[in-house]
C-alpha cells in the first residue's frame, strides 16, 4: 500500500497525529490536515473498535445472506442495493461476481430476529428473487486481527 | 575426585561471560508481570506464515535427512539470486557458499580457517560480543579499534591504519551495526578499501542487518574495487525474514577461502537444519514484500525512539540500520551499568548497558526498537518519569 498515513490509521486509528507525523518524519499540521482532508472527502469512513462480542454479555447472532435480485433498467443493482442498506441491522453490503448478486451480512440479537429480518423485510423487497442465509458460527479474523490471541513462544534469549 | 580445573581447556576458562549476567539475574529475579524489555535484539514479528508453511510442509513430505554439506542446492541458487539480486554480488552457488547455522557459525568457521595462534584480528567495537571470544578460542588476539559516537560510530580509516601491526590478518567489518545502529556508507567503505589494498587482510563482513538500513540501500564492502578478492560476507535470515530461531545463515567469498571453511563446517556441523533449509528456499523466492514491510515498521518505531529519546533529554546519534538506538546517558553521572540497573529497578525496563558490547561502550545504552509501539511508547514514558526523578533529586541529567 503506497498510502503510509491511511496504512497506519487503518493499523491503530488511535495513533495521535503528532506520532503518526514522527514516525512518517512530517510536521504534525500537515499530517492533521490531510486527516482532515480524507474525513471530508470520506475517504476516512469512521474510526470504530473492533469488538469480540462473544467475550462480553452480549449474545449476537450473525448471518451471511447471498441475495439473487433482477436488476432495474437504468439503476442496475444499485436501487435496490439503497434498499437494502439503509436498514440498520444491515452490518455491510457488496455487490458479488458469481452465482449471486448481494451479499449482506447482518447482526440480530437472535437467531428469530435474523430469520425475522430475513422473511419479512429483505425477500419481499421488489426486485429480490431469492436468499440464502448463513449463520457465522465462529470469528477467526476479521480486518487483520484474530479473535483468539496465539500462543507466544515462553523460553526466550534474554541477550543477543 | 576429577579436578575439573585442570580437566578445562586454558582458552575456555580464559573466556569472560557475558558481562551482563548480573543484570539479567536481577530481571529474574524481580516481580516483573509490568517489565518491558528493550534487550533482546531480535525481531518481535512471528516469521511470516508462507515461510513457516514451507517448513510445516517439508516435514510433512518427510525431508528429514540430512543435506549436502554446503547446503540445499536449490537454496544455494536462491541465495546467490538474491545476493545479485539485492547487492549486486556475483556468487558460484556451488563454490563460493556455504549454508550455516545461523550467522555465528559464519563468523565462527571464517575465524578458524583464517587465524592462527598469535594473529591479531581487527574489532570494531562497541559491536556484537561474539567476535573476540570466538578469535581468542582459537589462539588469536583481538583488537578492539573503537568507534566513536562523533564519527556516528563509522570506522574509520585513519583507526583503522593505527590498528594494522605485520601481524593482522581480519578484519571484522560489523555494518549495519549492532548496538549503535551505525552503517558504512560507500565512501567510509572506499576509504577502508584504500587502507587495505596491498595487504593481505582478509575482511570479515558481518552483514547480518544489511535489509535493515533507512533512507539508503546497504552497500556491502565486497562491491568496492578489489575488494571481493578479500571479503567473506556473513549474512543470514535471523533478522530480515524474523527467523531467530531457525538458525539459518550463509558466507560467500572466494572459492580458496570457502573450501577450507566447508572443511570445519563438515565436520562440527555437517550440515544446516533440513527444516529450516527449505523454509529459507520459500523465504528467498517471495519474502522480499515480508522484509519491505517490516523495514517500514521498523522505521516508524525508529523514528518514534528517537524523537521520544531527544524529548526525554538524552543525546542519541541518528541510527541509520539494524534495529537499535544508542543513546548517551553520561548526563545523568551514573555508569552504563549503574543507569540500567536502576532503571531496571525503578521503572522496570530492561535496556542494555554500552560496555556489554565492548569498550568503548562506556555512557551509552542499547534500546532495540523491534517491539510494539506501545510498548515502546510505555518504555519512554517511565524513562521520561526515571530521567525527571533523577533531576529532581540533584542528579545532572
Amino acid at each position: 500500500m503506497n498510502n503510509e498515513l491511511l496504512t497506519l490509521l487503518e493499523k491503530d486509528a488511535r495513533v495521535t497525529p503528532a506520532q503518526l507525523a514522527t514516525m512518517l518524519g512530517r510536521e504534525e499540521a500537515d499530517v492533521v490536515n490531510e486527516i482532515a482532508e480524507y474525513e471530508k472527502n470520506h475517504v476516512i469512513l469512521g474510526y470504530p473498535a473492533l469488538i469480540d462480542w462473544t467475550k462480553t454479555d452480549d449474545e449476537l447472532v450473525t448471518a451471511l445472506i447471498e441475495v439473487r435480485i433482477a436488476p432495474q433498467r437504468g439503476d442496475g443493482f444499485d436501487r435496490i442495493a439503497e434498499r437494502i442498506y439503509q436498514y440498520e441491522e444491515v452490518e455491510s453490503l457488496y455487490l458479488m461476481s458469481g452465482a449471486y448478486d448481494l451479499a449482506v451480512t447482518i447482526t440480530g440479537r437472535s437467531l428469530r430476529a435474523v430469520a425475522e429480518f430475513v422473511h419479512a423485510r429483505l425477500a419481499v423487497i421488489d426486485g429480490v428473487t431469492g436468499t440464502a442465509t448463513h449463520f457465522i458460527l465462529k470469528k477467526y479474523k476479521e480486518k487483520n486481527h484474530l479473535f483468539t490471541k496465539l500462543p507466544e513462544q515462553e523460553e526466550r534469549v534474554l541477550f543477543v | 575426585m576429577i579436578d575439573y580445573e585442570s580437566a578445562l581447556s586454558a582458552r575456555v576458562k580464559g573466556i569472560a561471560p557475558s558481562g551482563i549476567r548480573k543484570f539479567f539475574d536481577l530481571l529474574e529475579n524481580m516481580d516483573s508481570s509490568d517489565a518491558i524489555s528493550l534487550g533482546v535484539g531480535e525481531p518481535d514479528f512471528v516469521t511470516p506464515w508462507h515461510i513457516r508453511d514451507a517448513g510445516v510442509y517439508a516435514l510433512e513430505k518427510g525431508f528429514t535427512k540430512y543435506t549436502s554439506n554446503a547446503g540445499l542446492a536449490e537454496l544455494r541458487r536462491q541465495i546467490s539470486n538474491y545476493m545479485y539480486r539485492r547487492f549486486a554480488l556475483k556468487y558460484d552457488p556451488m563454490k563460493q557458499m556455504v549454508v550455516t547455522v545461523g550467522g555465528s557459525e559464519g563468523i565462527d568457521i571464517a575465524v578458524r580457517a583464517i587465524v592462527n595462534q598469535g594473529d591479531e584480528v581487527i574489532v570494531p567495537v562497541p559491536s556484537f560480543v561474539c567476535y573476540g571470544p570466538i578469535v581468542e578460542l582459537v589462539g588469536g588476539v583481538p583488537v578492539y579499534v573503537q568507534t566513536k559516537a562523533e564519527d556516528e560510530f563509522r570506522l574509520t580509516a585513519e583507526a583503522l591504519r593505527a590498528a594494522i601491526t605485520p601481524r593482522t590478518k581480519l578484519l571484522v567489518l560489523p555494518f549495519p551495526n549492532n548496538p549503535t545502529g551505525a552503517i558504512m556508507e560507500r565512501a567510509d567503505l572506499e576509504a577502508i578499501a584504500q587502507v587495505l589494498r596491498g595487504t593481505n587482510i582478509i575482511v570479515l563482513s558481518d552483514e547480518i542487518y544489511a535489509e535493515l538500513t533507512y533512507g539508503q540501500h546497504h552497500v556491502s564492502i565486497a562491491n568496492i574495487e578489489d575488494m571481493y578478492e578479500r571479503t567473506l560476507v556473513v549474512n543470514g535470515f535471523s533478522k530480515a525474514y524474523a527467523m531467530t530461531g531457525w538458525r539459518l545463515g550463509y558466507v560467500c567469498g572466494p572459492q580458496e577461502l570457502i573450501r577450507q571453511m566447508l572443511k570445519i563446517h563438515q565436520y562440527a556441523i555437517m550440515c544446516a537444519p533440513t527444516t529450516s533449509q527449505y523454509a529459507a528456499v520459500e523465504a528467498m523466492k517471495n519474502g522480499d514484500g515480508d522484509i519491505q514491510t517490516m523495514c517500514k515498521d521498523y522505521d516508524y518505531r525508529r523514528r518514534f525512539l528517537l524523537d521520544k529519546l531527544h524529548s526525554a533529554g538524552l543525546t542519541c546519534f541518528e541510527p541509520k540500520g539494524a534495529f537499535y538506538a544508542f543513546p548517551c546517558i553520561a548526563s545523568t553521572g551514573m555508569t552504563s551499568a549503574e543507569f540500567c540497573e536502576k532503571f531496571l529497578i525503578a521503572e522496570h525496563v530492561a535496556a542494555i548497558p554500552g560496555t556489554a558490547f565492548g569498550p568503548g561502550g562506556e555512557g551509552f545504552v542499547r534500546m532495540c526498537y523491534a517491539s510494539s509501539l506501545a510498548n515502546l511508547s510505555e518504555a519512554m514514558d517511565r524513562l521520561d518519569r526515571f530521567l525527571k526523578g533523577l533531576r529532581s533529586s540533584g542528579g545532572s541529567v
